[in-house]
């Protein structure tokens, strides 16, 4: 009886399915909010409930294809902070914001070239290295800017960040889509993808197919420098000014709209298209609870719980479904369990 | 090297080159800062390290069966904090129950963590950033009736003068009570880590995952207790924060994992398992200290440069640590089996005259 229920809900292939279930979540949070705002549904909306979490689901394209790699990068807000104050500091001091701009970036990438380089040539595991990176780019932030805040930014780096450039579209959307687009062709559909894939399913196995393993990581940490900076970069210039402790603590919801995504966090497996229902899941649950009132620091806790639950539902999954199947074994083998019972069995075929 | 391998292990080399780095910090500064060998700069370093050498305790147990726990300064604030808001109000709590709450609140939240790192087999990693941002939800939460802070006036006598109770005093040389329990703190865990059963799994477990499991070795008990007494420790330096401070903002104890961790990993515990000692992360703390400490006094550069220098070391450390300790346990293990053949060889002539 039980059996045929659960060979019944086998067959019901999209249940499996982690990218269904978060779909499904999906739309069961537009429901409720557009039920409790009317205008919820139109674009406008959904265009700044995207826009607010922008810099936020930038760095989570580049997080996805370092947590398929099997690495982690916790270092990605203390870069995001660090490229706001270089940008802050050098505009501070009367250079140009095209110079400040530049700096900034190739601040990140720097960042990432020091993480890449301990984690793919040290062999240092990328939590500690980033771990540490997190802490000295986050000291060096604060070297730079002390405890002040810095608004004095020129015109041009505010309508960057708060005017729509293209229709209805704020650049920081339009460099999303942009790098949605490139990360999709990248991972799922060249070659690079498939090492990304291959290295993080099996380190050993990818190095003697001849795969360049020091390479990609080196390649996908110097990404990773890089966008975050980028990010750092338009966050400042959406709020139009930066301090000390930019961005700090991004990475929590960074990481949860990845491993949300049915990206599994030991490297091998995941989807972008799994990470974007996530990120849709993940912001229009911000903004459902913001529309009710819950405060941003109990939205981070909600987070945070999302966070354990992600990883947790489906080991619990994995494990009651590994469970079933080995009781199932033992009753078949019990089953066939004597001679003189088999032997009956072929009589009756015969 | 045949002397040096016989009397130390490589351990104890490691934690002698933390406590040559700490003389070294100690008489470098000595000649830069005036005033600087006196009983005050012991009183300030001691003290500011207490608490972090307790944290790193919690830290050192579970690094050493390979996890992590960056909800330690979390679960410090908010055991401070409910602490703080419970003495405000009821001023009959002496020092012993009130570090009795704290840890009690501690280890129910370490025992969250075990859960669901031990038994939920959910990263360490992934667990910790979770349950520190609940954590820090809870304490804001908690904090809010209170208007978000505890005040230090509002506190009972004995909580405003314990910071500066002393154990004894030569001079200007000061040895605070708090100080005293770090310090009775970090030898009991390191006669667990050396001589319990239990103790000795925690380092089974880390160094060999496979090979405890096959061993027979409950592996999930011992990482969940390993979570459950990082909590207990977390409460106490909850407890030791409130008397510390005394007046606490909602962004209390925040930062103290990851000092805990550089404490950690500086005095020679092995994030990824299996290898560190109690000592070594106390060492390790005060080398943190003793730094802090002089780079705040020192004025040639600016305090904010703290936390640079901090990752830059967490990341030194551990380079250096993955080169050299490997090469010298080889070093050990070969001179370990070299006096094996030595003895056997010697007994091999002795036997043919007896």
């Amino acid at each position: 009886m039980l059996s045929t229920r659960l060979a019944s809900l086998r067959r019901m292939q999209f249940l499996r399915s982690w990218e269904a279930i978060l779909f499904v979540l999906f739309l069961i949070t537009l429901f409720f909010n557009s039920a409790r705002v009317p205008a919820y549904l139109t674009v406008d909306n959904q265009i700044n409930v995207f826009y607010l979490y922008a810099e936020k689901i930038i760095v989570a394209l580049i997080m996805t294809f370092i947590i398929i790699n099997g690495e982690i990068d916790l270092s990605v807000s203390s870069v995001m902070g660090l490229a706001a104050g270089v940008l802050g500091r050098l505009i501070e001091l009367g250079y140009p914001g095209e110079l400040a701009l530049a700096a900034a970036l190739v601040t990140g990438l720097l960042c990432g070239l020091w993480n890449g380089l301990w984690i793919a040539y040290g062999r240092l595991s990328s939590i500690i290295v980033t771990l540490a990176g997190m802490i000295m780019f986050r000291g060096l932030v604060w070297v730079l800017v002390e405890d002040r805040s810095i608004t004095t930014f020129p015109d041009w780096i505010h309508n960057m960040g708060q005017r729509p450039i293209l229709g209805p579209f704020p650049l920081s959307l339009l460099i999303f889509f942009f790098l949605l687009i490139i990360a999709y062709i990248v991972l799922q559909h060249s070659a690079f993808g498939r090492y990304v894939y291959v290295i993080g399913n099996n380190r050993e196995v990818a190095r003697f197919s001849g795969v360049k393993v020091e390479t990609v990581k080196l390649v996908l940490f110097i990404a990773s420098g890089l966008i975050s900076a980028l990010a750092g970069v338009l966050y400042t210039a959406r709020l139009g000014a930066m301090r000390a402790s930019t961005a700090e603590g991004f990475e929590l919801e960074i990481i949860t709209m990845v491993l949300l995504g049915g990206v599994n966090i030991f490297g091998g497996s995941g989807t972008l298209l799994g990470v974007l229902l996530s990120i849709l899941l993940i912001l229009n649950l911000r903004n459902g609870m913001s529309l009710s009132n819950i405060t941003l620091q109990q939205q981070t806790g909600v987070i945070g719980a999302l966070l354990i639950l992600s990883v947790l539902v489906p080991n619990l999954v994995t494990r009651a479904r590994a469970e079933l199947n080995r009781r199932r074994f033992a009753r078949l083998t019990a089953e066939r369990a004597t001679p003189a019972e088999r032997k009956g069995v072929k009589a009756e075929t015969k | 090297m045949k002397f040096i391998t016989r009397i130390l292990r490589p351990e104890q080399v490691r934690e002698l080159v933390t406590l040559f780095l700490i003389v070294i910090i100690v008489l470098g500064f000595g000649t830069l800062l005036t005033d600087y060998y006196t009983g005050r700069t012991f009183v300030r370093v001691s003290t500011s390290i207490a608490i972090i050498a307790v944290v790193a305790m919690a830290q050192t147990l579970v690094a050493i069966t390979r996890n992590i726990d960056l909800s330690l300064g979390a679960i410090v604030g908010f055991c401070a904090f409910f602490l703080g808001v419970q003495l405000s109000y009821h001023h009959e709590i002496g020092p012993v129950p009130a570090a009795l709450i704290a840890i009690a609140i501690g280890t129910a939240m370490g025992m969250i963590n075990g859960l669901i790192i031990a038994y939920g087999r959910v990263p360490a990693i992934i667990t910790t950033i979770g349950t520190m941002a609940i954590y820090r939800t809870a304490i804001v939460l908690y904090s809010a009736p209170e208007g978000g802070i505890v005040s230090a006036h509002r506190l009972p006598m004995w909580a405003r003068q314990f910071a500066s109770w002393s154990i004894f005093k030569v001079g200007d040389l000061d040895f605070r009570v708090m100080v005293g329990i770090a310090i009775a703190v970090v030898i009991l865990i390191q006669l667990m880590l050396t001589y319990l059963p239990y103790g000795r799994r925690l380092y089974a477990i880390g160094s060999n995952p496979e090979a405890a499991r096959i061993a027979g070795f409950p592996a999930q008990r011992i990482v969940f207790l390993a979570y459950l007494i990082g909590g207990a420790l977390a409460g106490l330096g909850g407890y030791l924060f409130l008397l510390q401070y005394g007046n606490l903002m909602v962004l209390a104890g925040e930062g103290l994992e990851f000092d805990a961790v550089a404490a950690a990993v500086v005095g020679g515990v092995n994030i990824f398992g299996g290898t560190g000692t109690a000592i070594g992360a106390f060492l390790g703390a005060t080398l943190i200290g003793t730094l802090d400490y002089s780079l705040r006094r020192w004025p040639a550069i600016s305090e904010f440069w703290r936390n640079a220098i901090l990752g830059l070391l967490i990341l030194l450390a551990v380079a250096t640590d993955s080169a050299i300790m490997a090469r010298l346990r080889l070093i050990w293990a070969r001179a370990a089996a070299a006096r094996t053949t030595e003895m056997a060889e010697a007994k091999a002539r002795s036997m043919p005259q007896a």
